[in-house]
């Protein structure tokens, strides 16, 4: 029997809960069909979280592409269906485009070594600048801390991960919850998650409490690493400080909980827990246009 | 003599000829480790530049493998301290600064750097009287602990301490009875 997992008209990281909620029940070597056709819209943490989704399955699963032509249109333009065709069984041929939209700053990237953050950080440099401050007026030196914060971001699945992932970067208006322009990075990967890499730390004492939020706590608050290095941890410290620097949000979702720092405009909560299992780790980081002062 | 290392030249010839960032953990490890050998080679107490004009972005991780573990080794606690390594930063732009200071930050480090100018200037964490015998020192362009002591109004002993810490955090050199900032070493 394949169970059929229905994709949100709109898909972004809240809503991605809705497919992971179908899909939590369903043993790893369920038959499935992820069901796009009603799709319209993706975020790039939507677009990598899906591919993500197919890679923890153990048969690999079907896919129904969007019926809109705009949609398939969109979604090719981001590199999503060439990167499907690896891990999904597409149910309908799509005409693979390259990626070339304005708004598409980093088509999907797979990333499993220190040279695909090479080539990502060098492909991404001149239009975040065109994007960062020409379009979202952010100081023409942030372009190079976007930078940095995206290779930290990437390296996060190389040093922890234990397995390839996913990278995009894209920019849109935020009509639904900021109605600004907004630049969006999305890292996804389905690897062994911040709780289990947070355990093969040596010396680790465990306390009465110990999961998934309290681990998400431990990495992206106080910048503990499993390495005894204690250089280790700047990187997600780099990268709440430029967050924090221009108004952004980080959310960070592992195993069944997601922590995030939200900043004045969003009303996320800081540390959900008990949300569906998902392995792996799946980082947003959201950098929002400046107004001008008045 | 001064060891002048462009660490774009060490990046292109270690890692990757087509990279001109310094970017991720292992490409920063083997940046230092090819800087470590060409300090291996020369031997003795070495005066080096360590050259970042031509680098284009240094995140948090390549700062850290290249310069805090650089520096952890040759200073006094280090497992080189003997080689007695010093390093003058130059080239560093505003996004450069950042990522090395934060691992500076981390580790409770210090580098002199060059400034604009030229000039050398003190980057990451030192205390109060560590940065008054700096500028003190710099000033005269050498010192002893009497010329420290009189022209800073320390308690000699006091000048004499401050002045060994500086020299085993590697930011003045010794030379015989006085002491050189590194960014004015010759």
């Amino acid at each position: 029997m394949t169970t059929v997992i229905t994709v949100p008209a709109s898909l972004d990281d809240a809503s991605f809960e809705q497919v992971l909620e179908q899909v939590a029940p369903l043993p790893p070597d369920a038959r499935m069909l992820v069901d796009a056709r009603h799709a319209r819209w993706a975020s790039p943490y939507g677009l990598t979280a899906l591919l993500t989704l197919a890679q923890t399955r153990e048969v690999r699963p079907a896919f129904a592409p969007p019926e809109a032509d705009e949609t398939v249109s969109y979604w090719s333009r981001t590199g999503f269906f060439k990167h499907a065709e690896s891990v999904y069984d597409l149910q309908k041929a799509v005409r693979v485009r390259a990626a070339g939209e304005s708004s598409v700053l980093l088509e999907i990237t797979p990333i499993s070594k220190a040279g695909d953050v090479h080539e990502v950080v060098g492909r991404i440099q001149q239009r975040a600048q065109a994007i960062l401050h020409g379009e979202l007026g952010i100081d023409a030196k942030a372009t190079i801390g976007f930078s940095m914060t995206l290779s930290e971001a990437c390296q996060n699945i190389i040093e922890h991960a234990g397995r390839g992932g996913w990278v995009a970067v894209q920019s849109y208006t935020w009509k639904k919850r900021l109605g600004r322009r907004v630049v969006v990075i999305a890292v996804c990967d389905a690897g062994v998650g911040f709780r289990q890499s947070l355990e093969s730390k040596e010396g680790r004492s465990r306390g009465d409490r110990w999961d998934d939020g309290m681990a998400l706590e431990e990495a992206v608050i106080r910048g503990v690493s499993r390495f005894r290095d204690p250089g280790r941890g700047q990187g997600l410290a780099g990268i709440r400080r430029y967050v924090g620097k221009w108004s952004g949000k980080l959310s960070v979702r592992s195993g069944t909980a997601r922590i995030a720092i939200v900043p004045g405009w969003d009303d996320d909560v800081p540390l959900a827990e008990r949300l569906p299992a998902f392995p792996g780790a799946q980082m947003q980081i959201t950098i929002p246009e400046r107004v001008p002062a008045r | 003599m001064i060891n002048h290392i462009d660490v774009s030249v060490v990046l292109r010839g270690t890692v990757c000829d087509l990279y001109s960032n310094l970017v991720t953990r292992p490409t920063g490890a083997a940046v230092r480790a090819e800087i470590e050998q060409q300090l291996a080679e020369i031997g003795g107490r070495t005066l080096t530049v360590i050259d970042f004009t031509h680098v284009g972005l240094l995140d948090f991780s390549c700062a850290d493998e290249i310069v805090a573990k650089l520096l952890l080794k040759y200073t006094d606690d280090g497992e080189a301290r003997e080689r007695e390594g010093y390093f003058l930063f130059r080239g560093l732009n505003d996004s450069h600064h950042d990522a090395i200071e934060a691992v500076l930050e981390r580790h409770g480090l210090a580098i002199v750097a060059q400034g604009p100018e030229g000039e050398p200037q003190l980057l990451g964490i030192v205390d109060d009287g560590e940065r008054l015998a700096w500028e003190v020192v710099c000033r005269l362009g050498a010192a002893d602990c009497d010329d420290l002591a009189e022209a800073a109004g320390l308690p000699a002993p006091d000048a004499e301490r401050v002045l060994n810490a500086l020299r085993r955090r590697r930011l003045v050199m010794r030379v015989e009875d006085m002491y050189v900032p590194v960014g004015l070493a010759r």
